[in-house]
């Protein structure tokens, strides 16, 4: 029996009802669909938090009265209070680092795209997969219900940060507006949204060890899959630390426990044990939280931004019409950055009180990341050296990727020094530091990767000339927000406080605040171009051919949206690594991964001794 | 398409990420192991799936129980109120069941393997029973610390017996799932290989979860009654 009549009886019909074809749906990439439309509405939520935040700081104690209509108890007046302010600090960060920064890049992109990129029909375990989005998403809907139901009329949330250290956070409602109900919801919901992950991140693991087609090999997977792949393992061993450290926090606030409390705690007035209200607590640790929040948080970050890596080394190579450079380092690199993110956790603690010894090795660990980084960065140069580049919008956000990558990773090897961490960590300069190299920088892979990916997902292309405007406002946009705030840091602008009027040093920075948020306004603004451009090229965009961007890799072997199973019941054969671009001899200036090799190649040895025919 | 352009080196090296081959290994396994038929075709390795899937699932599993054992012993030096707990002495009773479950569970596992399915499924409810019995003997010596007012806050030792009791157990539930999943799973088909290469693996995965459960109880069991600050 030859291979394709076998895999022609294996086609499958995708389910006819609606439920089951769009809700709670099996198909990897109805479910990538998902998370990413889940991504694009927390954003919006997560922008506007920082837009208020950012009203507040330039301009203190002013009347908003929207505000005061829409929060009464937040803003009373219209004027935002301190706590309102410190609950957007927390569920801004809460929302974008999970609901954002999470989803997008690994559940919607990875999802939609590694088993196509590995020639797979679906994942290995659809159901799981469906079970990780909603999951997901019910963690979503318990974040939000933290923001209606704090337990305080004057905050939207815990008050706390999106790090919920102890023991503001295990105390309770004691602790300060938002720390009672909300906090249970906040801890409630990153449970959840931990064990959504753990599944999803299961699948992909188990789908690209398990699944990839004939020919497929480990070392001819686009970098997409490595950085998808790194990921999902980064994933899998650190989400149920932050689980762990969940449940303990729980049962600090719920069962009485002292995982976190230490003894002896007067707070708000009330003495540990003197009070109904706040039960008797000894002898917990506080910084044992610390340490299970960073043993995720750290590796966290980096699941924000290697899909970011793999999809820019994706497209770089693509629209620089060159093979990627170094593909096997770049390989070794991704892995070597996150082995290395699972030994670094405690550069977040160095203001922690922690034994210089250990802050030493930190430090260590931590400036040997810059290594396989520096790899990277380098191979993207290379990459891009000497290339006829085509300056598409999926290109110039990849560019601005790398380039933020470097701008935001450069200030890391400031922090990451004990001695300069010091004075500067509960300052702007940390705060403009993670936003561009942990934030941005990711957010620019995705929106490289939707404009690169939405021909493929939709059939059509996205607007290139409202792209264009996008980028170029974005991009000028993020370097004016965060550049003026690393000055800010190095005055001594301290993060997380409402307003600055009573620090005299500081008055001389206010110019330099109205005009961040300025820019920040219109920078968010100018995203519902993007969200304008994303509706409107579904109906309207130009019409997209399979292979829309004379690309190699699998996806764009098949039609636009695939059908399906991806390939119509015939998987294909691979013969070829990902980013033959530019190959000598061959009619174009691309390779397609299934494409068999010529009688040239075949005579000439795998492409050694060009001269023997 | 003969002509290579003379005197350039080729962009791609032969090798890794580069030059053309003939289909190499997938992910369904190499076509060293049986040359003599499509390997991407081999049930075995398409069904490999499910144990791959539980190894990960395992790592995972691990990662929960190695962070709740660094508090444990982050928590024991941090300060002076640890008071050891007196062995609850029923939990010998649940250690001794577990480990015959595990006996039994991978008896069941061998018996589906040479096709004798009917002991395959006897031995595979004495194994839920035997788990039942291991989570009810649990539940007694919750009941006994219990009944001396000894209570999830009552000192650090005892929130951590209920937590890692607790979270073991939940654990043990999923496996309970699966063995009433292989249990009630539809009359098993030997003549599809695929379907027979399939129940193997999803038994084997279940098989090495109930080990897997089974190795962290001993390992919770001697981390909470012979590991000692000081």
């Amino acid at each position: 029996m030859s291979a394709e009549t076998h895999e022609a009886v294996h086609r499958h019909e995708p389910p006819t009802s609606f439920i089951r074809k769009y809700i709670f749906s099996l198909d990897h990439k109805v479910i990538g669909i998902q998370y990413i439309i889940l991504a694009l509405v927390a954003v919006i939520v997560g922008m506007t938090m920082s837009v208020l935040m950012r009203m507040n700081l330039s301009w203190p104690g002013t009347n908003w009265p929207i505000l005061g209509t829409l929060f009464p108890g937040g803003a009373p007046g219209g004027v935002m209070n301190p706590e309102f302010y410190l609950s957007l600090v927390t569920m801004h960060g809460t929302i974008m680092v999970f609901f954002v920064l999470t989803t997008a890049p690994q559940g919607g992109f990875g999802n939609y795209f590694l088993p196509i990129q590995i020639g797979a029909e679906d994942m290995a375990f659809p159901f799981l997969n469906m079970m990780s989005f909603w999951v997901t998403f019910v963690g979503f809907i318990v974040i939000l219900a933290a923001i209606f139901f704090s337990g305080s009329a004057s905050t939207i949330g815990p008050i706390g940060g999106w790090t919920g250290y102890a023991p503001l956070s295990a105390l309770g409602q004691i602790a300060g507006p938002g720390q009672g109900m909300g906090m249970n919801l906040w801890i409630i919901s990153i449970a959840i949204f931990c064990v959504g992950s753990l599944l999803g991140a299961l699948n992909f693991i188990t789908t690209l060890l398990n699944m990839r087609t004939r020919g497929m090999s480990l070392m001819r997977m686009p970098l997409t899959c490595w950085a998808w792949f790194t990921t999902a393992v980064l994933a899998l061993l650190s989400f149920p630390v932050l689980l762990g450290g969940g449940i303990l926090l729980l049962l600090d606030r719920l069962a009485g426990t002292s995982f976190f409390i230490p003894g002896g705690l007067y707070v708000s007035g009330i003495l540990s044990g003197t009070n109904p209200s706040f039960p008797v607590h000894t002898g917990g640790s506080p910084i044992l939280w610390q340490h299970l929040f960073w043993f995720f948080g750290h590796p966290e970050v980096y699941i924000a931004i290697l899909p970011g890596m793999g999809a820019t080394s994706h497209i770089l190579s693509t629209f620089a019409r060159k093979p990627i450079f170094g593909y096997r380092a770049m390989v070794f690199a991704i892995f070597a950055i996150g082995l290395l993110g699972f030994f670094v956790w405690g550069h977040h603690m160095f203001i922690s009180g922690m034994s210089p010894y250990s802050a030493m090795t930190f430090s260590i660990l931590t400036l040997s990341i810059g290594v396989p980084s520096a790899v990277k960065t380098f191979n993207w140069i290379g990459t891009l050296w000497g290339a006829r580049i085509r300056f598409t919008t999926p290109m110039l956000f990849a560019i601005g990727f790398v380039s933020l990558f470097v701008a935001g990773g450069i200030t890391g090897l400031v922090l990451g020094q004990t001695s300069l961490d010091l004075p500067m960590h509960d300052t702007y300069f940390v705060t403009a530091h993670f936003h561009l190299v942990m934030g941005v920088a990711s957010i620019f892979g995705m929106f490289a990767a939707t404009y690169f990916w939405f021909p493929k997902m939709v059939g059509r292309f996205m607007s290139e000339s409202l792209g264009k405007i996008h980028f170029w406002i974005t991009f000028v946009g993020v370097y004016c927000i965060f550049v003026p705030m690393h000055v800010m840091g190095l005055v001594g602008m301290p993060r997380r406080y409402a307003q600055f009027t009573e620090y005299t040093f500081l008055t001389r920075l206010h110019p330099l605040v109205v005009f961040v948020s300025v820019v920040a306004i219109i920078t968010v603004l100018t995203q519902f171009l993007f969200y304008f451009n994303l509706i409107w090229s579904i109906f309207k965009g130009k019409k997209a051919p399979a292979n829309a961007w004379d690309a190699t890799t699998l996806e764009w072997t098949t039609t636009s949206p695939p059908p399906h199973d991806n390939f119509a019941g015939v998987l294909p054969t691979v013969y070829r690594g990902p980013y033959e671009f530019a190959v000598p001899g061959a009619p174009n200036d691309f390779v397609m991964q299934t494409e068999p090799e010529t009688e040239a190649e075949r005579v000439g040895g795998n492409g050694h001794n060009g001269h023997r025919h | 398409m003969v002509t290579t352009v003379t005197g350039t080196k080729p962009l791609t090296k032969a090798g890794f990420g580069g030059g053309p081959k003939s289909p190499g290994p997938n992910g369904n396994g190499s076509p060293k192991r049986n040359g003599h038929r499509d390997a991407f075709f081999d049930a075995r390795s398409s069904a490999n799936r499910y144990r791959i899937g539980m190894w990960v699932a395992m790592a995972s599993i691990l990662m929960l129980f190695t962070a709740l054992s660094s508090a444990y012993i982050v928590r024991a030096a941090s300060a002076n109120d640890w008071q050891p707990l007196r062995m609850p002495r029923v939990l010998l009773l649940s250690t001794a069941l577990i480990i015959v479950s595990s006996i039994t569970l991978e008896f069941a596992r061998r018996n589906l393997k040479r096709g004798e399915q009917g002991a395959h499924k006897r031995l595979l409810v004495v194994t839920a029973l035997l788990g039942l019995g291991f989570l009810g003997s649990q539940l007694f010596a919750w009941k006994q610390l219990a009944r001396q007012s000894i209570y999830v806050s009552s000192n650090p030792h005892s929130s951590f017996f209920y937590l890692l009791t607790a979270t073991h157990g939940v654990h043990l539930l999923g496996g309970l799932a699966g063995l009433m999943f292989l249990t009630l799973r539809s009359r098993l088909r030997t003549d599809n290989e695929l379907a027979a290469e399939k129940s193997q693996a999803q038994t084997d995965a279940v098989t090495l979860y109930w080990h897997f459960m089974d190795g962290l109880w001993i390992y919770l069991f001697l981390l909470l009654f012979l590991w000692r600050q000081q």
